[in-house]
């Protein structure tokens, strides 16, 4: 195994699901880079603890309308699927779609939400949008039950275009008038009886029932519209298709994707990928595994440059710390502590700020969220009762069994938190961190506690680093 | 930094959950709210009357002490148009002063950006508690967030003293100086150097701080309490933000809100004490508010989610008394079983603003409201 395919491949991981372990790349190393590619862009079973155990078993994660327990339930998906794409995709979309708990007050359909992402996520993007469409937390997020005919309102049809597909300076204000006319009569199922609920029940006021999308023809405008161009009579699945044919559309998408999984900045060189990326989605027709398949193959991403180029969001450096950690391998109430954290460093799941989502890159920093992913990584792999953190030491042990200089310690521990690398003047502090006491010595059985003890005051000060905040 | 001892500073208790209006000023005076409240009532015997209609609950008692000294405002049926009684929603509603439209910049960190324009002080605002509460939030402007004044900053769970050190000398290093040109690298080495230094300021306030006022040991009155020793270390600190929960009684209401009610009627009077001890009490104002108020009919054991509500304003440079109005609980002025809202929430940002920090208010709440005349000075 080359050192340079153990790096490329751990940082596909860090981009394609949330950072892998150094056993996870040794297997994937012997896989082969395009092969591990198809894998991820081919999901099978996600090897968790099913859902109907999980509520059976584990009631902290069966009251799914409240935020928290929901949030903690998704955040447990991530940590223990054997999908990392699906989850991190999923993500993305939810970024993207971004549809938030404070107005709907109903966690679960959102987690419903969330599997139709994990459904259709790698699919067609056109069928993304129809179930968007359809999906009854994004209708009452966006006021769609509001969009009736003759009195419509804009809020899903703006959005769709703006922020969900095309981008603003691609289509006129009047597109936006007949995209919403196209899609009025797309309402709840249940509006009257959650009215009726609301009056009465008002911690609950859209009710504690699931929701589901229902088609009212007598509410839909059947009249001629016009959009982007094109004349007829349009309904929301032919608004859809007009959207997803665009070349603006190609180029959002393709650049939403590049932004989220290859760099945070996009410049003039690394159009040339976003263009491949394009062509990709209309040479499959519209199919988001083809886009992906494209970038993750591209020599741009594969590139020395890529590397570290993204500041790691909240949810991405928790999952992984986890991970690294081995910890929360089985469903348990702390989950919810761990998705509050995510709320303290600034990205809370399923409550996105607004309509936009989150502001990523360097606006996931500040000081009072460094401190808090710096703590949470930190307590995570200075835990010598987890067991990722017992594997990592006992692999340590295995491989070198001696006394390791300062140097060798740095080096193997950077080894172990996925084959981590770090600049030189983070390298020369951690080295000099251990120079402090000298070298370590495993086969000492009477100072092992104090060595291992050291080894995960190194893992925490990695996690610490200014690097370890970047992916 | 600039010393700042006699520049005012506004300290803010959030009552989560959303705080039972009608037992907490109690309409002991009229039948209806017994009749509404066939269980989860405070007794006539069981109120400190403030005037022939109403009166504090009866553990109210060091809130009622300031209400005699005149140093407590209240402003009864607050609240805004349109209710929403989700506690997410209504909450933001009150962070981001927008009740329509979803908004990310809260009215406070607004209000820093309008003290500390350039974020000189990275401690003008803090908050006591984890995370930031919305009201705090605003793109650019540096907030410290504090969950344990003891032990805030980087690697609290290292126990050992001289280890935590030798950590902190490694992030140090690792975050200071220059990073060859890599402008991402450079400004993760500005925040972390950042957040080192606030740390550090911050963890002085508590050896600094000395007093003869004795805090219980609750969360609401150990966070007063650090908001004292932050105050009087004189850091520049402006705004202080804490809160405390939660009110969301839906069951057992009768003996949670007794309880929240000892911990923050306790907790505020300590702090007035301290405050006064100190020096800080010509300074210093104290806003008191909710979400929401809750049905004005019980279920049983507790109340749902409601309406109109109260806040408190409370301080020596505060005029006390009553504003707004008390909510009518006649049926025909209620709002779907709940108490009607008659003033809105901006009126009184407005006065705070205003008249307590002289900030232009308009551009902080959205808005131009009349303010209420909440302070004497």
């Amino acid at each position: 195994m080359s050192t340079s395919d153990l790096k490329l491949i751990a940082h596909l991981m860090r981009r394609a699901g949330f950072g892998a372990t150094r056993q996870e790349l040794k297997e994937f190393v012997s896989k082969g880079y395009e092969s591990v590619v198809e894998d991820l862009l081919h999901p099978g079973d996600p090897e968790n603890l099913p859902d109907d155990l999980i509520r059976r078993y584990h009631p902290d994660h069966s009251e799914l309308r409240f935020l928290y327990s929901a949030a903690g339930y998704w955040l447990y998906r991530m940590i223990t699927t054997s999908n990392p794409l699906e989850e991190k995709l999923t993500l993305f979309w939810h970024g993207l779609f971004a549809t938030g708990y404070s107005k709907l007050n109903q966690a679960r359909s959102l987690l419903n939400q969330i599997d139709m992402f994990r459904v259709n996520g790698l699919g067609n993007f056109s069928e993304i949008l129809l179930q968007l469409s359809k999906d009854p937390a994004m209708l009452l997020w966006l006021d769609n039950n509001d969009n009736h005919k003759g009195a419509i309102n804009e809020n899903f049809g703006r959005e769709l275009l703006e922020l969900f597909s095309m981008g603003i300076g691609n289509y006129s204000e009047q597109d936006i008038k007949e995209a919403s006319r196209a899609f009025t009569g797309w309402t709840l199922g249940n509006v009257d009886y959650m009215a009726m609920r609301a009056s009465k029940d008002s911690i609950w006021p859209y009710g504690r029932i699931a929701w589901h999308f229902e088609y009212r023809p007598d509410d839909h405008d059947n009249g001629e519209k016009t959009f982007l161009g094109e004349t007829g009579n349009f309904n929301g699945e032919q608004i859809i298709d007009l959207i997803a044919k665009d070349e603006a559309t190609a180029r959002f998408v393709s650049t939403r994707l590049f932004q989220f999984f290859a760099a945070d900045t996009v410049g003039e060189k690394e159009q040339e990928t976003i263009e491949s990326m394009m062509k990709s989605y209309f040479d499959s027709n519209y199919e988001i595994r083809s886009v992906l398949r494209t970038l993750f193959n591209s020599s741009y991403f594969k590139s020395e440059k890529a590397r570290y180029s993204r500041i790691k969001g909240p949810v991405e450096q928790i999952v992984g710390a986890i991970h690294l950690a081995g910890s929360y391998s089985t469903p348990t109430i702390g989950i919810e502590e761990v998705a509050q954290q995510a709320f303290y460093m600034g990205q809370g799941l399923l409550e996105p700020p607004t309509v936009e989502g989150w502001h990523e890159g360097e606006e996931w920093i500040d000081s009072g969220a460094l401190v808090e992913r710096t703590n949470f990584a930190s307590s995570e792999v200075g835990n010598l009762d987890s067991p990722g953190v017992r594997t990592m030491i006992q692999n340590i042990c295995t491989n070198n069994g001696g006394s390791m200089s300062p140097e060798t310690v740095v080096d193997k521990c950077l080894d172990m938190l996925g084959a981590f690398d770090v600049s030189e003047k983070t390298l020369s502090a951690l080295v000099g961190h251990v120079s402090r006491s000298g070298n370590i010595d495993l086969n000492d059985n009477d100072e092992f506690e104090n060595s291992e003890n050291r080894l995960a005051e190194v893992f925490r000060l990695i996690t610490a680093s200014p690097d370890f905040q970047r992916a | 930094m600039s010393s700042s001892s006699n520049e005012r500073n506004l300290v803010v208790i959030q009552l989560s959950g959303g705080n039972d209006y009608l037992n907490t000023l109690v309409p002991y005076n009229n039948g209806l709210y017994y009749d509404y409240r066939s269980s989860v009532r405070i007794e006539p015997e069981d109120v400190l009357p403030l005037n022939d209609e109403v009166g504090f609950r009866g553990n109210m008692g060091p809130v009622k002490r300031l209400w005699d000294e005149n140093a407590v405002a209240i402003i009864n049926g607050i609240g805004y148009p349109v209710p929403n009684r989700s506690h997410f929603r209504s909450m933001d509603i009150w962070h981001t002063a927008l009740p329509e439209d979803i908004g990310t910049e809260g009215w406070l960190g607004r209000s820093i950006r309008e003290i500390d324009p350039k974020g000189e002080n990275v401690l003008t605002g803090v908050n006591f508690g984890r995370g930031l509460p919305r009201a705090l939030g605003c793109r650019g402007v540096p907030v410290a967030s504090v969950g344990n004044l003891e032990t805030y900053g980087l690697f609290p769970d290292i126990g050992d003293e001289n280890l935590r050190k030798y950590a902190l000398d490694t992030f140090a290093k690792m975050y200071g100086g220059a990073n060859g040109g890599d402008a991402v690298m450079e400004f993760l080495g500005q925040t972390g150097t950042d957040a080192l230094k606030g740390a550090d300021i911050l963890r002085t306030a508590p050896e600094k701080y000395n007093s003869s006022v004795e805090y219980a040991a609750n969360p609401i009155a150990q966070s007063l309490k650090s908001v004292a020793q932050v105050m009087f270390a004189d850091l520049g600190t402006r705004i202080y933000y804490t809160q405390h929960g939660s009110f969301d009684t839906h069951a057992g209401e009768i003996e949670s809100h007794t309880k929240l009610w000892d911990e923050v009627g306790g907790g505020i009077g300590d702090f007035m004490d301290d405050l006064r001890e100190h020096g800080h009490a010509e300074n210093t104002s104290i806003l008191v508010f909710s979400e929401f108020g809750r049905r004005i009919k019980d279920n049983g054991s507790g109340t749902d989610h409601g309406s109109g509500g109260v806040a408190f304003m409370i301080g020596d440079q505060v005029n006390g008394g009553m504003y707004g109005e008390y909510p009518s609980l006649e049926e025909e002025d209620q709002l779907e079983g709940d108490l009607h809202f008659n003033n809105d929430f901006r009126q009184t940002y407005t006065s705070i603003l205003e008249q307590w920090l002289k900030l232009d208010a308009e551009p902080i709440v959205n808005g131009k409201f009349e303010p209420f005349g909440l302070f004497s000075s």
